[in-house]
């Protein structure tokens, strides 16, 4: 992130982004015509599917709730200016804790389970992001590499379990068994209907939304109203005058990292236990990279995160639709995930540059 | 064991851990100019389906290598104008040219073939066709050494031989040339090299255009030489083990001959056996996929040895006016 002295706030934080989003999605529109397709028809399809009925509501909301947990997970790290590439992993380990949690006990109602695995996933990611912290504190590895490596690892340990030692004998699929029905979470839809509302029939959206949004609440408070907050920040910032201001930088590395790691996990809840209700392999599906486009357009800020879940939760949704009704496969998506990861966080000073010369010029004017 | 299952096994050892030197080397001449380069499974994706495709419908394995290079080159020269023209982050840029090519090459692949983001399956002119060195067939009666020559070193496709030169020649061109001198400059001190004379920027972006190259070599090997045509995500996270390689190798040639020739083997044992039976002690085909990683994380810990990267590895160089 570069310094913003030369630019006013509202344009460092709404002008910029918009300008890179403009961007990214002008080329996925020249993409989309140089396949043969119309880029405002696909839009209307992408809108329609998504946002048109409760239907696309509910799953929208259910995959921008991953993108929170990722995407905070990696804005945290970023404010301690560490790059967590490692939330998938972590979010792997996640499922496996949620996993663990939901298959030990009999749980008499959802509410017990609910914390319980939460707590489970959050452990379990941040445990899978400690070796790389502690790497990175104590021995200086990269943790770019390290949480890289440990992603393959992760995928390989969740491998070996499923299917050595979780999966119930007789079953051939790479899966742990069903668990209990007390585990089940309530979906948005049933609690609309709860209230006497009819919303989104049949989508996995579920209470781990609204946990995401308290995630982001707390996380908030954490950075910008708490002690270690400010370390974390002026660490980030510049490690050498936290150190002479007595930060200790092994204590915020490790702490930053197990936040992020623990919210990483914490997305398990959404897709394990709220959705498939059995832990499979791959149950994060890429959504731990999202997170890093997430994070970089929502500039490390839970608003700009919560923001840019939802954006990349209809973009999902959308192009699920997409691929349903046109010839644009599904992997539209991951080019517009490209190209906003490109022109928000690679290519920020293509746009800064200008954007801060114009500035200087019409206040040299007045 | 028998001398001919471990001769197979070496054999296809050489044949998996091509991709992984030439995408090793890559990135060692990425990395030793000063730019982090974790986008090198994004290239070798892109090379691999520009190599398919154009050798696919111009049935040249020849025109198909040249597609794949200039597919991973450009990538390359994206990730060159982000972080060394606009100084931005080599590692954000990095992952976003590996979602840019997992998804460009399924899209434009269904656009062109139909065929779900596959390339048609080449027919035996459209792929590299394993070269019989001279006299392996006199050799063959002759123990050991015959086999070893006949199968194991002969018999591969003129990109193996290709990768296994470069390594010499790298380590030439960056120990013993002005321009490898420059570049390992440009890698840890760029300001004494600006200094006297010499431009960072275009030195970084020569360095860029070999990594794609080379990167380029990877793909096309991956599509025409390896497997005949190209699948969705077939570069598997070799980008990233050719990474684990390049430090396992701390950054020089010749070591990472070794390192990736060690991780080949691994891919090649896990193939074969789905679990390993070391006398009573089982290895699950699950560890051996994992312990290049492992090994990577231990090296970069220092425990063995110490992997220290290029000093100016990863900072944009800002010219002082």
């Amino acid at each position: 992130m570069s310094a913003s002295g030369a630019l006013p706030r509202w344009a460092d934080v709404a002008l910029i982004p918009a300008l890179n989003l403009v961007l990214a999605f002008a080329i996925s529109g020249l993409v989309i015509l140089a396949i043969g397709e119309d880029p405002v028809a696909a839009v209307r399809i992408m809108i329609d599917g998504a946002l048109g009925s409760s239907y696309g509501w509910g799953f929208t909301l259910y995959y921008a709730t991953n993108f929170i947990f990722t995407g905070l997970a990696v804005a945290v790290a970023f404010h301690a200016s560490l790059f967590n590439i490692g939330g998938e992993g972590q979010a792997t380990l996640g499922g496996l804790g949620v996993a663990l949690v939901c298959l030990a006990l009999p749980w008499p109602h959802w509410a017990l389970a609910l914390p319980a695995a939460t707590l489970g996933a959050a452990l379990f990611g941040a445990a899978w992001a400690a070796i790389p912290a502690w790497l990175q504190a104590r021995r200086g590895s990269h943790i770019v590499i390290t949480t890289i490596m440990f992603n393959f690892i992760g995928a390989s340990v969740l491998n070996y379990l499923l299917v050595n030692v979780l999966r119930p004998t007789g079953s051939m699929d790479p899966a742990t068994g069903r668990f209990p029905p007390g585990t089940s979470l309530p979906t948005l839809h049933d609690m609309a209907a709860a209230l006497g509302i009819a919303w989104g029939r049949n989508t996995p959206a579920n209470v781990s939304f609204l946990i995401a949004l308290l995630a982001c609440f707390l996380v908030w408070v954490l950075i910008w109203r708490t002690r270690f907050g400010y370390e974390l920040r002026a660490f980030g910032k510049s490690e050498r005058a936290a150190v002479y201001a007595g930060i200790n930088p092994v204590r915020i590395t490790l702490i930053a990292m197990l936040i992020s790691g623990a919210l990483a996990g914490m997305m398990a809840v959404n897709t394990v236990m709220g959705e498939a209700e059995r832990l499979v392999l791959n149950a994060v599906e890429g959504a731990g990279f999202i997170g890093i486009a997430v994070a970089l357009m929502g500039r490390s800020h839970p608003l700009g995160v919560l923001l840019a879940a939802l954006l990349f939760g209809f973009l999902y949704q959308g192009g699920a639709e997409l691929a349903l009704w046109t010839t644009i496969p599904r992997e539209l998506i991951t080019v517009i995930q490209a190209l906003v990861i490109l022109f928000t966080g690679a290519l920020d000073n293509m746009v800064r540059a200008p954007v801060e010369r114009l500035f200087a010029r019409s206040r040299g004017a007045a | 064991m028998d001398f001919a299952t471990l001769l197979q096994i070496l054999d296809s050892t050489v044949r998996l851990g091509t991709p992984l030197l030439l995408a090793c080397l890559a990135g060692l001449f990425s990395e030793r100019a000063g730019v982090f380069d974790i986008g090198l499974e994004g290239k070798m994706l892109m090379a691999a389906f520009c190599a398919g495709a154009v050798a696919a419908v111009t049935g040249s394995p020849w025109a198909g290598l040249l597609a794949g290079v200039a597919g991973s080159v450009a990538l390359g020269m994206v990730h060159a104008l982000a972080s060394i023209s606009f100084r931005g982050n080599q590692l954000i840029s990095g992952v976003a040219i590996n979602f840019l090519a997992s998804g460009l090459t399924v899209l434009l692949g269904q656009n062109l073939f139909h065929l779900g983001g596959r390339t048609p399956s080449l027919m035996k002119e459209g792929r590299f066709q394993p070269i019989t060195l001279p006299g392996a067939e006199t050799l063959r009666e002759v123990p050991v050494i015959g086999p070893v020559y006949a199968d194991l070193i002969s018999g591969h496709s003129i990109l193996v031989y290709l990768a296994f030169a470069l390594v010499p020649l790298s380590w030439w061109v960056l120990a013993r040339t002005r321009f490898g001198l420059r570049l390992r400059a440009v890698g840890e001190n760029p300001a004494a090299v600006d200094t006297a004379g010499i431009s960072v920027a275009r030195m970084r972006y020569l360095a860029l255009t070999i990594t794609g190259v080379l990167c380029g070599l990877a793909g096309a090997y991956l599509a025409i030489a390896l497997s005949a045509g190209f699948v969705k995500e077939m570069t598997a996270g070799r980008g990233y083990i050719a990474l684990a390689a390049l430090i396992f190798a701390k950054w020089r040639p010749v070591p990472a001959l070794g390192a990736t020739m060690l991780f080949g083997l691994l891919e090649a044992v896990s193939n074969r056996y789905q679990n390993l039976d070391l006398g009573g002690v089982v290895i699950p085909v699950q560890a051996m996929q994992a312990l290049p990683y492992v090994l990577t994380v231990i090296i970069l810990a220092g425990f063995v040895g110490k992997a220290i990267p290029p000093r100016a590895g990863g900072e944009p160089y800002v010219k002082e006016r």
